[in-house]
């Protein structure tokens, strides 16, 4: 359109989402001359904090990473300590970090699908703003959110920094019978994750398909949670420990986050439509035959229709959770204890963004010599900058303010967490005047 | 959250480093959140709304530490801005986590982390909002108690004191008649110099409190070291215990160097 030949998009504060970015994209006619998603939270320096700790410490270190997904942390940190020391856990034990794993799959889900996402399809500015013309909805997701919480909060302590997870198992397991007092409240969440996948299918989507790679877990049986092997849709099936030898963490220079990419190939996609897309038969099949129903299957390339997914993965993790309690009985000790030795172990757990990354060394006493954590949102980063070149051409004609909402809406169908990947966002979209002519 | 009407108090909620997780607390709310938003207007809240409705604020919530110039600059803004200002959890009342650095070299931190450590830019010390502007209230916790943050909302609307215990953890083992597990099974436990706050979540899990609330005021840290001695705790042991989420408060501060030099 006439004078908007060269133009940037800015957004300083990128809003509901975890932690603080910004983004710029700079344009020069139609095309895409710059794309930025740059992170301002501070640096957050856990690898090093983990160094000289013990690695008993690490759940609780880990977690406060990020006060959205800490039972993610905490899973991928006891499950790379337990490699190290060679535990196996009690069969009873796994079946209660996936029921803890659900119920931060069910708050974080609801809180993105409804709090943070929907008021994007629905031009309201937040939930609060659209509780006053949708408010049985917004007191779905509310409850929706609490009953998620409310099995991390029974199985761990608090919902936010949960405490009862450690090595070898809990540091106390639950009887049958508290388990069970979840179960009305579960069953009133899987009819409502069923609406949820209804009510966002009826939503309106761009069209924006990308050829993306998508990374997750795959188990044999199971859709992925706390382990399997990772794989891509472009022909990676590599044991979790071998993960750094296929994927590469580049330092760029306006972020305060580290970009990753597959070695030899460039970005990845990682999260909700990845695991989908990689674990479409693993589903349990009332979530299986609840996509169907809303045109779901896989390959899903359309970033936008994430929401749905996620509403997807809501059903599967009510449905677990109700397996996980029907199943349970309680372990014969609620840990099991290993003597220190030294060594290296890995671990790759889904967290609710996606693929979550931690790998310790420890010393003969059980103290950490060196960690690396690789979250999901720093391993999202570059397919977000990708995106946005594509699709900050194809709004590029519209309104500035609308070319920037849409951009925003974009960057938060990933539900980044900003706080994470320092270890979040500001969109720029301003006139550039230099290249207008 | 865009609840505008003129006349409502307005609230506005800040991040500087920390993981989100107290200003969840607000959302995670969710039996008072709806109301809460009826009766105030949540005018800056980016975790939850595009709206960033400007100041003067009645309430500002400042949540995270302060570890970059940029942001020793952005507080004083803040607290311009802010009519009442109040600091949530650990990292806005005592450094928080991000504390541990300042015992060492935080260069040496950034190189261990970062690929291209000239690329950032942090300070050396992580320290709380109230080294740097009078902060009128703190929320201590790691993180805070969701229903402490209701009632400072409430009370400070009503322009009351609100009613947050000082007392330690012990006070509240007690009311829930739990077996003290570091008398009875010799558990190294800093509840006796931690302030309350959390329901003695750790103790009722069978395990030791690990210092979320930070020290309370007269809190003994020299007779604590002592008992965790005897319960066989090592110096490097203890060091770590009080170098936890509030590293940085100044009795647990003393207490962690006072081990690490005995």
């Amino acid at each position: 359109m006439n004078g908007r030949g060269g133009r940037t998009i800015r957004v300083d504060t990128l809003a509901r989402v975890e932690g603080e970015g910004s983004l710029y994209i700079k344009m020069a006619g139609d095309r895409v001359a710059d794309v930025k998603l740059k992170i301002f939270e501070p640096p957050r320096l856990f690898e090093a904090f983990l160094r000289g700790r013990h690695c008993t410490e690490a759940p609780d270190i880990t977690a406060r990473i990020c006060g959205i997904c800490p039972v993610a942390y905490q899973m991928s940190a006891v499950h790379a300590v337990e490699r190290a020391l060679g535990i196996h856990i009690d069969p009873a034990v796994r079946l209660l970090r996936r029921l803890f794993y659900c119920g931060e799959w069910i708050e974080s889900h609801a809180l993105h699908i409804y709090m943070l996402h929907a008021p994007d399809f629905l031009a309201y500015e937040d939930a609060i703003a659209m509780a006053r013309d949708h408010r049985p909805i917004v007191e779905r997701a509310l409850r929706l959110k609490k009953i998620g919480n409310r099995i991390v909060q029974l199985l761990g302590g608090r919902e936010i920094h949960p405490l009862s997870a450690t090595i070898g198992g809990f540091y106390k397991t639950p009887t049958k019978q508290t388990l069970l007092e979840l179960r009305t409240d579960l069953e009133w969440a899987l009819e409502a994750s069923l609406e949820t996948v209804r009510w966002t299918a009826s939503l309106q989507f761009p069209n924006f398909e990308q050829d993306y790679e998508f990374v997750a877990l795959r188990h044999p049986d199971e859709y992925p949670l706390n382990e399997g092997r990772l794989v891509s849709n472009r022909g990676l099936d590599i044991d979790v420990a071998e993960y750094e030898d296929h994927f590469l963490e580049l330092h760029v220079k306006h972020s305060n986050a580290l970009h990753s990419v597959v070695r030899g190939r460039s970005s990845y996609l990682v999260g909700p439509l990845a695991r989908f897309n990689l674990n479409f038969e693993r589903l349990p099949d009332v979530a299986r035959k609840a996509a169907i129903e809303a045109g779901l299957r896989p390959p899903i390339k359309n970033l936008f229709r994430s929401i749905v997914v996620r509403a997807v993965e809501l059903v599967f993790a009510c449905s677990e959770a109700l397996r996980a309690i029907g199943e349970y009985e309680p372990p014969p000790a609620p840990r099991i204890e290993a003597s220190s030795r030294t060594g290296v172990g890995q671990a790759i757990t889904e967290a609710p963004r996606g693929i979550l990354y931690h790998r310790y060394a420890l010393d003969e006493k059980g103290l950490i010599l060196a960690a690396k954590i690789v979250p999901p949102t720093s391993q999202n980063l570059k397919r977000i900058e990708d995106d946005l070149r594509e699709y900050a051409a194809q709004v590029a004609a519209w309104p500035i303010e609308e070319a920037t909402w849409k951009c925003e809406q974009a960057v938060r169908c990933y539900d980044p967490c900003i706080s994470c990947a320092t270890h979040f966002l500001k969109l720029v979209v301003q006139p550039d005047d230099a290249s207008r002519g | 959250m865009s609840s505008k009407s003129k006349g409502k108090p307005k609230i506005a909620v800040f991040k500087f480093a920390s993981c989100d997780g107290c200003q969840l607390s607000l959302l995670d709310a969710e039996d008072e959140l709806l109301a809460v938003a009826e009766a105030i207007e949540i005018a800056y809240f980016p975790e939850a709304t595009r709206a960033m409705g400007k100041g003067p604020y009645d309430i500002g919530l400042v949540e995270g530490s302060i570890t970059t110039h940029q942001d020793a600059q952005r507080i004083q803004e803040v607290r311009r801005q802010c009519k009442t200002l109040v600091t949530i959890g650990a990292c806005a009342t005592a450094g928080g986590i991000q504390a541990l650095r300042n015992w060492r070299d935080v260069d040496e931190f950034v190189r261990l982390v970062y690929p291209t450590p000239q690329f950032i830019s942090t300070l050396k010390l992580s320290t709380p909002i109230a080294e740097h502007v009078p902060v009128d209230f703190e929320l201590r916790g790691c993180p805070i108690n969701k229903s402490h943050l209701i009632e400072l909302i409430v009370a400070t609307l009503a322009g009351r004191k609100p009613a947050i215990p000082s007392y330690s953890v012990c006070m509240e083992c007690k009311r829930r008649a739990n077996v003290c597990i570091a008398v009875a099974r010799s558990v190294a436990c800093l509840g006796p110099a931690t302030q309350a706050g959390c329901g003695a979540l750790c103790p009722s899990y069978d395990r030791g409190c690990y210092g979320c609330y930070g020290p309370m005021e007269t809190a003994n840290t020299a007779s604590l070291r002592n008992q965790l001695r005897v319960l066989g705790q090592t110096d490097d042991q203890i060091v770590r215990a009080m170098r936890g989420f509030n590293a940085w408060a100044w009795q647990f501060r003393k207490a962690s160097e006072e081990s690490e030099h005995p």
